[in-house]
Formats: structure tokens, C-alpha cells, sequence
């Protein structure tokens, strides 16, 4: 069934949209990241302009981290405080990647940039989720000491001072490692145009130390946020965000999101991140590979405006 | 002393008009299927028929008529980027760039026999007949031209533009059903910009140009489409609002839906 979207100006299949959206939806729900590094280049090789695609997918990553988060909060598995904590950091760091953002565009090069730091980012991550997972698979096959969860280990970052007590999570910590951490995530979601999910769960597990069952809930939840305010500043700035796009991803989007998330609950810990970084290497690569290899065409056109 | 003035008046514009008349011995008479094309929710591209017929009057050389046609179709204009990949450090990136500056978003050329056909290639180039030979203004530094049509910049530029059917060029699609009478059709895919299409048909014979006529047709959002584009356009943060609620409500009803328990 073709569909003509009004601010993307071409006609598309709804239903592949909405399969693209359940797909991009079910991965999300299950590792509580956004998705925007799936959804974004899935939307532009189907031929929607990429400042299109980036400013719709904003408002469907919200909607399906919603979904998420609400199914999250009825399993009791989202940190109110530390979401909270976070996202003062979070808010910070946009402000600041806002910035620098126009300053590399008036340096030019942008887009190099962006491409290397997703390879970059994606790799580096993904390879290190992959890796620390299959230790832990490895360890449990060996029927050795069971995986051990949080060893306790009280590194520098339990040392620092203004702690208080993140109930849900069970853990005692430092509130400066946390708004930190919130301040990167932002900066890099403003500078790359991602909700930094895929970063952040890594970072709340293994530096954190927050314990897997609140991550993913409460993770969500700083990309609810980030993902509303990103759809008003698009809609505001650039006029770019097509409704009728966001709303067939979103139906798509939160319906895959459920069974994502329920899929995720059943899934052990070290399972999930193994599959996570597999996917995150994955996506990492491919990046990796369009810069390497020689491009099938060295040419490509964008229209810059000064219309009719 | 008036009349004669008068007199002087008329057989000058006399002359002028004879001394243009014989390129007009022949007129296009036209007409598009279609000058409104509206865009629905359904719409995903259209096929437009252009057609008509030439007529001749007294001025027309006797037995001509073997005459030649080409439709121009160019879509609303707009400022492009070619960029240009090459290989630094080990990786691919754009390097070089040209600007092309006002040049049409659809363009598309009909013709009912091959251009080589028609006229000699000193023609072809100033009547703009065929992609190679259409006007496309370059910046090239401080200047503005257009270049040679081997130009790898404008070459890659017109066929990333004929990949997505939006630059066309076909020497066949013009029929002529009667020595005299002409259709042809303009296919317009579901990418084709909104805006204001202007169509260009000129007349051939021996050779050379006999006359030329123009038409236009325009393709615009109706109700649904154009209530979200003005939306979209004119209260951005309404919009805005409203997207983002829209997000919300989507998520809140799935959970809903979706309860098990």
C-alpha cells in the first residue's frame, strides 16, 4: 500500500515502514536503546532525504522508549533518582554538543567527522560488550565460579565524594561519575544525532556498576527525554519532522518495542550483552567498510535550497 | 499631416509583421491532460499526456511536412551540490564539490526522432536539445558557466539525476498520429518536486527551428498534505508539540494493549 508523505515529498510502502519500525522497535525494547543507528540509514536507503529521516526517527525512538519504559516502571526496573541525576548531566552535555556542532559545520567536514566517530564509537563498544560477554558465557559454560555480578570492587569512582543512595538500583554512589556520564551521553547524541543509548547501558553496567534489571528501564528513560526535545528543536528549527512518517514507525516502533522488552526479560544478562555488542560491532563495521572500500559512486548530489 | 503619419505608423508595423511572418507560417497548437496535478495521500506518481497539432497556414511552404518535435519539461529550480569522493589516508571521503545553481529538479526531453536527426549539432546546442546540450550554470569559482557536457561533475550530476527518473531523455516518445498531429507522454514518478512545470514544444523542419509554443502545468498539495506541510511549515513549535504528544499518546496505548497482566 503506497502512502505520499507530506514533508518527505515521496510515496512509500506502509507496510515495509511499519516492518522496519516493529524490527528497529523489538531491538530497542530488548536492550533499552533507541535505535536511531538502525532506523536512521534504514529510512535513507529506502530514499527518504537523510535531515528527514534523522529529525522523524527523533519522535519515533520517543514513543517506543515510552512503550518501553512504561512496561520497565510496572516491573519496577527503572531508577527514578539516578534517571533524574542523569539527566542533568544529560542536558548539560546537549547544550554543549548544540555548540560544537555549529562550530564543526562552520569548519567543514562534519560529515567526516561524524562517520569516523561512529565507526569509531561503534566498534569500540560493540567489541567490548561482545568480548566481556562471551568471557561471561565462556565462564558459566566452564560451570567455574558463576558469573560474577557486581564484585564489589570499590575502584577510584567509589572513592569520590557527594554520595547518596540510588534505592532501586541497590547502589551507594558518587553523584559526580553519574552527571558525567549523563553530560557525554548528551554531548554525543547533539554532535552525532543519536540518542546514545548504546553507549550509555555499557557505561551504566560496567562504570556505574548499576546493576542490569534497572539499566535498560532507566536508560530509557534519558532517551524519552533527549528524544522530545530533540523532536521540538527539529520541528522548530528545520520544519523537518514528517508526522505521518513518525506515526507509521511509531505503530510499528511500539509494537515491536513490547515484545522486545519482553523478549529481553527472558534473556540472561550475559546473553543479552553479547548479542548487543555483536550488534553494535556489527553496525560498527559496516561503517567501517563504506569508508574503506571504494564507494560504488564516487558521486552523490544534495540539494542546498534557493528554490524556484 | 496626421493621416500620413498614421499611414507611416501602419506600413512600418506592416513590415515588421511580414518580416517576421514567415517563421510563423506554421502554429503549435497544445494542450497537457492535466495542469493540475494534486498530490493525495494516495498519489505516487502520474503520467501526463501532452498533445497537439501543428497548423499551417498560407504562408507554409507547399509538401512540408515531414516536421520535427521536442518537448522540454523542466520542474522547479533549485540550487545542487556534486560532491566528489577520493581516497585519503586510507579512507574515502568528499573532496572536491561543484555547485550547480538554479537548474530544474525534473527535466525531461521528448523528441519523435533521435536529435542527430533533427538538426546539425550547431542547432541542437542552441536550442538545447538533449541532456548534453541543456543549460546547467556551474559555479566554477568566482564565475558562473556551464561546461563541456563531459564534464565529470555534470555528467555524474545528470545520471544520479536519470537513476531516479527525474532527468529523462528519450528520442522515440514523441508520436505524431497525423502528418500534423502529435501526443506525447510526460511521466512524472512519485518523486517529482511540488511546484510550477514549464513545457516547452518546438517545431523542426529541415532542420531548423519553424516556431515554438509553451504551456505549463503544476503539481500541488491538497487537503491532508497541505494542512501538514503548512503545519509543519508555519507553526513549528504547535507542530512540534503535537508530534511529540502524538509520540507519547502511541507509546501509552501499546503498553495498554500490550498488558498481560
Amino acid at each position: 500500500m503506497q502512502l505520499y508523505l507530506p514533508i518527505a515529498d515521496i510515496p512509500v510502502n506502509v507496510f515495509l515502514i511499519l516492518a522496519m519500525g516493529a524490527a528497529v522497535g523489538f531491538v530497542s525494547g530488548m536492550f533499552g536503546i533507541g535505535g536511531g543507528f538502525l532506523m536512521t540509514p534504514l529510512l535513507i536507503f529506502v530514499g527518504i532525504a537523510p535531515a528527514v529521516a534523522v529529525a522523524s526517527v527523533a519522535s519515533h525512538i520517543a514513543a517506543s522508549s515510552f512503550s518501553g519504559a512504561i512496561s520497565y516502571w510496572r516491573r519496577r526496573s527503572i531508577d527514578p533518582i539516578l534517571a533524574l541525576v542523569l539527566l542533568t548531566g544529560g542536558t548539560v552535555g546537549t547544550a554543549l554538543g548544540v555548540w560544537t556542532f555549529t562550530l564543526l559545520r562552520s569548519l567543514g567536514q562534519l560529515d567526516l567527522l561524524i562517520a569516523t566517530s561512529y565507526v569509531i564509537l561503534l566498534t569500540t563498544v560493540g567489541g567490548l560488550m561482545f568480548w566481556e560477554g562471551l568471557r561471561a558465557l565462556l565462564r558459566a559454560r566452564r560451570g567455574g565460579a558463576a558469573a560474577i555480578r557486581r564484585p564489589g570492587s570499590h575502584g577510584w569512582i567509589h572513592g569520590l565524594p557527594l554520595k547518596m543512595r540510588f534505592k532501586r538500583s541497590k547502589i551507594y554512589l558518587s553523584v559526580i561519575p553519574v552527571v558525567v556520564i549523563g553530560l557525554i551521553i548528551g554531548f554525543i547524541g547533539a554532535v552525532m544525532g543519536i540518542g546514545g543509548g548504546f553507549i550509555l547501558v555499557p557505561l551504566m553496567i560496567y562504570v556505574l556498576r548499576v546493576p542490569t534489571s534497572t539499566v535498560v528501564g532507566t536508560s530509557m528513560v534519558l532517551t524519552l527525554v533527549t528524544m522530545i526535545f530533540a523532536t521540538l528543536l527539529h520541528a522548530v528549527t528545520n520544519h523537518l519532522v514528517d508526522a505521518v512518517l513518525a506515526l507509521i514507525l511509531m505503530i510499528g516502533g511500539v509494537t515491536g518495542a513490547q515484545f522486545g522488552a519482553r523478549a529481553g526479560q527472558k534473556i540472561r544478562g550475559e546473553h543479552l550483552r553479547l548479542l548487543l555488542g555483536l550488534l553494535v560491532l556489527a553496525v560498527g563495521i559496516r561503517f567501517a567498510v563504506e569508508l574503506v572500500i571504494r564507494p560504488a559512486d564516487l558521486f552523490t548530489i544534495r540539494e542546498t535550497g534557493g528554490g524556484v | 499631416m496626421s493621416a500620413r503619419a498614421s499611414l507611416i505608423v501602419a506600413s512600418l508595423v506592416l513590415g515588421a509583421v511580414l518580416a517576421i511572418s514567415p517563421a510563423c507560417a506554421e502554429r503549435l497548437i497544445v494542450s497537457v491532460s492535466n495542469h493540475r496535478v494534486t498530490v493525495t495521500p494516495n498519489y505516487s506518481g502520474e503520467e501526463l499526456v501532452l498533445f497537439g497539432s501543428v497548423e499551417k497556414d498560407a504562408q507554409t511552404p507547399a509538401g512540408r511536412n515531414n516536421y520535427d518535435l521536442v518537448v522540454t519539461v523542466s520542474g522547479p529550480r533549485a540550487d545542487m551540490v556534486t560532491r566528489r569522493k577520493e581516497r585519503r589516508f586510507g579512507i574515502w571521503i568528499n573532496t572536491d564539490s561543484r555547485q550547480f545553481l538554479k537548474v530544474p529538479t525534473y527535466l525531461a526531453l521528448f523528441s519523435n526522432r533521435p536529435f542527430d536527426d533533427i538538426a546539425s549539432p550547431e542547432v541542437q546546442r542552441r536550442q538545447q536539445l538533449g541532456l548534453n546540450n541543456v543549460l546547467l550554470t556551474q559555479r566554477v569559482g568566482p564565475d558562473f558557466a556551464d561546461v563541456v557536457p563531459n564534464d565529470p561533475f555534470r555528467s555524474a550530476f545528470v545520471r544520479l539525476r536519470k537513476q531516479h527518473g527525474l532527468y529523462r531523455e528519450e528520442q522515440s516518445a514523441v508520436t505524431f498520429l497525423t502528418p500534423t498531429l502529435f501526443r506525447t507522454g510526460i511521466p512524472l514518478p512519485g518523486e517529482v518536486p511540488i511546484g510550477t512545470y514549464d513545457v516547452e514544444i518546438k517545431l523542426f523542419a529541415d532542420g531548423a527551428l519553424v516556431t515554438r509554443t509553451e504551456t505549463a502545468f503544476e503539481i500541488v498539495k491538497v487537503g491532508f498534505e497541505q494542512f501538514i506541510a503548512n503545519a509543519a511549515h508555519n507553526n513549528g513549535l504547535a507542530y512540534g508539540l503535537v508530534t511529540a504528544f502524538m509520540a507519547l499518546m502511541t507509546g501509552w496505548m501499546a503498553s495498554i494493549v500490550f498488558r498481560k497482566d
